[in-house]
């Protein structure tokens, strides 16, 4: 009856919101250059994959959904943790590796899941901070199982596809973590533009709302916290592996706080965001540390403070608020 | 427990039997009995704090009753949470815009849309490969004349077109009983009718119930009114009937002059 003013139809607008821009394959073929222009670096760039996995896991609950959580390092330790005792006990085969890890994270993550979808904002946070204190000090006591402070000894890991052994130069460390980030990041892009992806921004924007549209928040929340808890497992198997160790401050309240911190610093929502906050952190670190070693955190505070007074959506945020006034001058 | 259906013509879609509410001390619901028949366009009437609010959250489960019981098509609700009333086919919108102000239209009733087709649960598909969800979706907004501004952020449409989209998320659901609480509340006087509009076009088989202070469209729209004081029925009738009761003009029409 009436032609439609818009250009595109609903399904094919719906579709483009799924397209690769060009600066996302541009990101993704940058992440090969310390192959080439950074060769001494390998093994920071592969540190740097692997946080900026854990830090992608967090912004599936917290960027995407809301869920604020202060204690999530948990998960990642459980990962380490789970990898190194597997290797230790005379399974060193990767990958099979990270699957155990990566379950054992996410079942402990879905336990867990059914006392955090009952809460919100400063519940939460107190909530998931004193569950990641109590992951801490159990790792902590256990020293017969985790060799609490001293660290897990002992983690030995086989070839990776039996034929790539894990080098003191970080090449097959930084090509394992990547391609590992890789694939997951391919997973998480596809659950943001899913249904479920969908669900999880209608939880966020409006609480009270879906269960007036039918939607059984709990459920969705159980699920990504889940599937967030399964991944941070995963990044912290991976750190396990490539470094052949575990030690008590991949658990930490610490480890916790940095990845909140990069995830703000580099926008959070938006997918690349912990990736870009994970990069900046990470060189940051290594930077800093080497100028004045007990105080590089003053600079990480600063480039925070800054960041959030001047760029609340993070520093993606504020590119693509940039990017966007400039196309539409 | 089940209340006896009536005959097909008179079925009934909700009723409530004593249905009471107190927040401490101050009572909001007391005894509320109601009977929303098949297809029914009610507008539920009363002075500001008279409970109309109250009775929606009640109905849907938003608030729990002390006392009483919800019938949705004689089957007792009661019990039951918000969700699932919701997906029984008992639907709502709010009075302040209740929406997802980070989404565009089409993805807030795309949602809406999937939640109800049970698919919100897929993470490893994409959305834009749900065509018939995305097609409903976008039907709803076209018959409520959001089609041309449904790829606009929430929260920059204008307030008229959000409270068309409180209504779009509710017709999503696919309800058999829509409770609309003040669909044009805020809207500037000249616009309100659209939205009325809008809901007086909806289809026959949907059971209405509005809360609504302008008494010309109350009068204009609503087949039966229902007048709430005190969290009370004062009274209930045909337009003709409420119009012309000294009571309801005494308690409501007479002192009509808040806000």
């Amino acid at each position: 009856m009436m032609a439609k003013t818009a250009t595109m139809t609903p399904q094919a607008y719906l579709q483009a919101q799924n397209r690769w821009h060009p600066l996302e394959v541009a990101f993704w073929l940058a992440t090969l250059l310390p192959f080439v222009l950074f060769p001494d670096y390998l093994s920071l760039a592969s540190q740097i994959a692997i946080t900026a996995l854990f830090a992608l896991s967090l912004d599936l609950i917290l960027g995407y959904a809301g869920i604020v959580s202060l204690g999530h390092a948990a998960f990642f330790g459980i990962g380490a943790y789970s990898a190194g005792l597997l290797s230790k006990y005379g399974w060193g085969e990767p990958l099979t590796g990270l699957v155990f890890a990566t379950a054992i994270a996410g079942l402990v993550g879905f336990a867990v899941s059914f006392v955090i979808a009952r809460f919100r904002h400063f519940t939460l946070i107190m909530i998931t901070l004193g569950l990641g204190l109590l992951a801490f000090e159990a790792a902590n006591r256990a020293h017969w199982l985790t060799g609490g402070s001293d660290g897990l000894q002992g983690v030995s890991m086989w070839p990776v596809l039996g034929l790539f052994k894990f080098d003191l130069y970080g090449y097959t460390a930084y090509t394992y973590s990547l391609a590992v980030l890789f694939l997951v990041f391919l997973g998480a892009r596809r659950l943001i533009n899913s249904p479920f992806g969908l669900a999880l921004r209608g939880i966020r924007e409006n609480w009270v709302r879906m269960p007036a549209i039918g939607a059984d928040s709990l459920a969705h929340i159980r699920k990504a916290y889940t599937i967030a808890a399964a991944m941070a497992g995963l990044a912290g198997a991976l750190l396990t592996q490539t470094t052949e160790s575990v030690s008590l401050e991949s658990i930490s309240f610490q480890r916790s706080a940095d990845v909140l911190v990069m995830l703000v610093l580099g926008g959070a929502g938006r997918l690349y965001g912990g990736l870009i906050g994970a990069i900046i952190f990470m060189v940051a670190r290594d930077q800093f540390s080497g100028i004045a070693p007990q105080y590089w955190y003053f600079w990480i505070g600063v480039l925070l403070v800054a960041v959030v007074m001047v760029l609340p959506n993070g520093i993606l945020g504020g590119l693509s608020h940039f990017y966007a006034r400039w196309r539409g001058k | 427990m089940n209340v006896p259906v009536q005959s097909a013509k008179g079925t009934i879609a909700l009723s409530t039997r004593g249905l009471s509410k107190a927040f401490g001390s101050l009572p909001v619901a007391r005894d509320i009995a109601i009977n929303l028949p098949v297809g029914a366009r009610y507008a539920l009437i009363g002075p500001n704090g008279a409970g109309k609010t109250t009775l929606i959250n009640l109905m849907t489960g938003m608030l729990a009753p002390n006392a009483g019981q919800i019938f949705l098509a004689g089957d007792d609700i009661t019990a039951l949470g918000p969700q699932e009333r919701v997906r029984r086919g008992l639907a709502r919108t709010f009075q302040i815009n209740t929406l997802f102000a980070g989404l565009n239209a089409l993805e807030a009733v795309t949602l809406a849309v999937a939640e109800r087709r049970g698919q919100a649960g897929r993470f490893w598909r994409g959305v834009g490969a749900h065509g018939e969800t995305i097609d409903e979706a976008y039907d709803i907004l076209r018959k409520l004349k959001l089609g041309d501004s449904c790829y606009q952020v929430t929260r920059e449409l204008p307030y008229g077109r959000q409270r068309l989209l409180e209504i779009a998320l509710a017709l999503a659901t696919r309800p058999k009983v829509l409770l609309l609480d003040e669909p044009a509340a805020g809207v500037p006087p000249e616009e309100s009718g659209e939205v009325f509009e809008a809901v007086a076009g909806l289809s026959d088989d949907l059971t209405l119930l509005f809360i609504e202070h302008d008494m010309h469209v109350v009068f204009r729209f609503a087949s039966h009114i229902i007048v709430l004081v005190g969290g009370v029925i004062f009274t209930e009738g045909t337009p003709a009937e409420i119009s012309a009761d000294p009571g309801v003009r005494e308690v409501y029409l007479g002192k009509r002059k808040h806000g």
